[in-house]
């Protein structure tokens, strides 16, 4: 047997450790590229989302390096995600592919099921042993998502360019690489003393005073995968903004996978922060994205891009609840569905034009005095308000 | 000796170059001529055409590009400010009508709206996938017609009895018209339920969900077509007002920006001594920018906008970029799996650009970063950047 799965973001580097210390022959599909995406276009539904037409191309890819076995996740709930593993098996079944889905299922009650597909994947090894090789890959993850949270500050302040891009690539490998715990912790902490001090420097794209920060909102596929996103991140990054990504695979695991007590308690906040506005589970992270909005206002954020794939019903529901937040809380939010069909020139075009509303939304800010950041801030207005009862 | 600000609009299907007085900031011409899949020669047309109306004794204070071609005009003929469509059309319309909260802009393949609040761009959206609210589907149904696009909106204003077409979709919207036409409604009915479908079209898709309040501006090639300002005006209930040079305005605006870019480049430099170094130092500078330079010692100070205070020339190469000859090269880069397409292009022989790569190594800042890198630390193993070169190779050859 030679295992393979689907890409999303750097997931990769967290699902081989796992298999590869349990002694499973494992092969990531290689990186996404344009040939991998007009694989899984030719071979997916039309109207299917993004997310399934890459991993298409995935398995496809991944095939020709003599995978004979995917493993994918299932799930239920309105996020076409859930059948996403069936319809997969039935394209590849179709081509003749030769190629066995084992489904993770969520147990929902009933653990056979899904004891048996990790039984099926790992050959059999005791829960024991497979429960120590996911506590190292998990550490990697933990690793990657806490060196990613610096890079948006180095990218925009890095003075030499594409030197962030350059050590997160290594910081990646090494991790990557690393044959313990202990190793993977040292790559991580390598990392992120690395990208701060890369944080102070001056470059070309160091914009003067405060930088703006942008909140990325959606979809998980969309947000975590850089070559389905059109490089989002990179490309607000050379326009000098700072991004704050709403969600990484450790907090997605953190949020649905960790049994109870252990489950992460942000999603309760962010669905408190959504409710006035989105009060019904949706699916996906349609949810998540109006709360995560709401939050990121309060936080002092300059504004948010909301992404998902073309057809993706929880974000759809989201992008028409958006607007109302936004008028509600003055607050910018833009929202972008992305397919293969998505033309570079017309992202980039909306991107700097947002970019340049924000700008000038903050220079008048603080011309007027208003806002959060404006000559008078709630802080020196408190203060102001205190020296005037003093006085009397 | 003149002095102008020159603005350069390199959409997919025309080309707008607008040349602005230095003081006053108008208009002194514009031209508008198609792409036609090639923007290079479109801008070389463009640009002759200009120093044709103005004539060659003028100097250039600031060039500004924009459109979706933007960063292939500023490297074809050097621009200070390369600005996305969205900033460049707001600006030249608040210059027109300095309150206005609404730009309608229709152009041949796009449409877009932009919101403005207290002078500052507060909401936009762009159209992305579909025809029918764009000046293409006129052309197209004016065509089935028969009637010349140019007498198609005073055609309209004829009407009386409009007819309902259904706008959603181009193709509905043909077959809706072909019945209509069968039952033997006059032409000019139709017409105007047609500009009433385009209408309807655009603002359910480009401006749902957005504020749309007065003063209302109405620019691109389609605002041309009276009788969609009709339209509009029955839809919003409100004035359309439909600026001179409305088909120019992004070319205008980008002028403009360039204007606002070379104010920024002056201030100050009387000051320091720097200033003239900075201005020998810049590449690119041509005979007409140079004199820009030349001219720092000999003109007074306490003018505005004067050359006396320009910090650094403008970017612009000159209006002889319209005789250059452009090469344009390709390869594919095998660096990694991504297999960017590399574009590379050459002004009489010399590299002005070079891009396409995902990772951005191949574009020319990135690339001159790196060479000074190397001389830098050339002891240093430079364990990052040396890295992600070692599986670099070329596989076509390069010119």
């Amino acid at each position: 047997m030679r295992l393979t799965f689907p890409h999303m973001g750097p997931v990769h580097i967290g699902i081989t450790t796992i298999f590869r210390d349990l002694g499973v022959d494992i092969v990531a599909p290689p990186p996404i590229t344009r040939r991998t995406v007009a694989l899984g276009v030719k071979h997916s539904p039309e109207m299917a989302c993004f997310p399934l037409k890459i991993s298409v191309g995935n398995y496809l890819e991944a095939r020709e390096l003599g995978v004979d076995t995917i493993g994918m996740l299932g799930g239920v709930g309105p996020c076409r995600l859930g059948y996403y593993a069936d319809v997969e098996r039935e394209i590849l079944d179709g081509l003749g592919a030769g190629m066995e889905m084992v489904v993770l299922d969520p147990p929902q009650g009933k653990p056979g099921r899904l004891l048996r597909a990790i039984s099926r994947l790992t050959g059999g090894k005791p829960l024991r042993q497979v429960w120590r090789s996911i506590q190292f890959g998990w550490s990697k993850i933990v690793e990657i998502d806490r060196l990613d949270q610096e890079v948006p500050r180095a990218r925009v302040f890095e003075a030499q360019p594409g030197v962030t891009r350059a050590v997160r690539a290594q910081a990646y490998r090494l991790i990557e690489e690393a044959s313990s715990v202990v190793e993977a912790k040292r790559a991580g902490d390598l990392a992120v003393e690395a990208l701060r001090s890369i944080s102070l420097g001056h470059g070309a794209k160091s914009p003067q005073g405060r930088p703006l920060t942008v909140g990325l909102v959606g979809e998980i596929y969309m947000l975590l995968e850089p070559a389905a996103n059109m490089d989002l991140e990179e490309r607000l990054g050379r326009l000098g903004v700072i991004t704050r990504r709403a969600l990484t695979v450790s907090d997605w695991v953190r949020l649905h996978l960790f049994p109870g007590p252990w489950k992460s308690k942000d999603g309760a906040v962010v669905h408190a922060a959504a409710r006035p506005y989105l009060n019904h589970f949706v699916g996906g992270e349609g949810v998540e994205s109006v709360g995560q909005t709401v939050l990121y206002q309060r936080m002092g954020l300059d504004g948010v891009i909301h992404v998902g794939p073309l057809t993706c019903m929880p974000e759809i529901v989201a992008a028409s609840v958006l607007p109302q937040v936004a008028r509600d809380l003055d607050f910018p939010v833009m929202t972008l569905f992305l397919d293969e069909h998505s033309g570079e020139a017309g992202i980039q075009t909306r991107l700097e034009a947002f970019v340049d509303l924000l700008r000038r939304r903050r220079q008048r800010q603080r011309e007027q005095g208003t806002g959060r950041f404006g000559a008078t801030s709630a802080r020196q207005q408190l203060a102001a308000g205190l020296g005037v009862h003093g006085d009397a | 000796m003149r002095e102008v600000y020159l603005g350069l609009d390199v959409g997919s299907v025309t080309t707008k170059v607008a040349v602005l007085e230095g003081q006053s900031r108008q208009v002194m011409t514009a031209s508008y001529l198609k792409t036609g899949g090639q923007p290079i020669r479109a801008i070389q047309e463009g640009l002759a055409l200009a120093v044709k109306a103005v004539g060659t004794g003028v100097r250039v204070l600031g060039c500004g590009a924009t459109g979706s071609g933007r960063r292939l005009a500023a490297a074809v003929a050097g621009a200070d400010v390369v600005k996305n469509e969205i900033t460049a059309h707001a600006v030249a319309s608040q210059a027109h009508v300095p309150e206005v909260q609404t730009i309608l802009e229709i152009g041949g393949q796009d449409s877009k709206i932009i919101i403005l609040r207290q002078g500052v761009v507060t909401d936009f959206a762009m159209n992305s996938v579909c025809a029918a609210g764009t000046g293409s589907f006129l052309d197209r149904q004016a065509a089935r017609l028969g009637v010349p696009i140019e007498d198609f909106g005073d055609l309209a204003l004829r009407s009386k009895n409009p007819v309902r077409i259904a706008g959603r979709c181009a193709v509905f919207a043909e077959s809706d018209m072909i019945h209509k036409q069968q039952i033997g409604h006059a032409v000019e009915d139709i017409v105007h339920g047609l500009c009433q479908a385009l209408v309807r079209n655009y603002l359910n898709n480009v401006g749902k969900g957005k504020d749309i309040r007065p003063p209302v501006l109405f620019q691109g090639g389609v605002a041309a077509n009276r009788g969609i300002v009709r339209a509009f005006e029955e839809a919003l209930g409100c004035p359309v007002t439909v600026p001179d040079h409305h088909e120019v305005m992004g070319a205008i605006g980008a002028a403009m920006l360039a204007a606002e870019d070379a104010a920024g480049r002056t201030a100050g430099a009387a000051a320091t001594g720097a200033a003239v170094t900075g201005a020998t130092g810049t590449a690119g500078a041509t005979a007409t920018a140079g004199a820009t330079a030349t001219a720092a010692a000999t003109a007074t100070a306490g003018q505005r906008h004067t050359t006396c205070q320009v910090l650094r020339p403008s970017a612009f190469r000159g209006f002889g970029v319209a005789e250059a000859t452009y090469k344009a090269s390709g390869f594919e880069c095998h660096g990694c799996a991504n297999y960017c397409e590399i574009v590379r292009i050459y002004m009489d022989g010399q590299e002005v650009a070079c891009w396409g790569s995902k990772c951005g190594k191949w574009d020319l800042e990135t690339r001159a970063g790196r060479k000074a890198a190397v001389v830098v630390s050339a002891a240093d193993s430079g364990a990052a950047e040396g890295a992600e070169d070692e599986g670099t190779k070329v596989v076509s050859a390069e010119p």
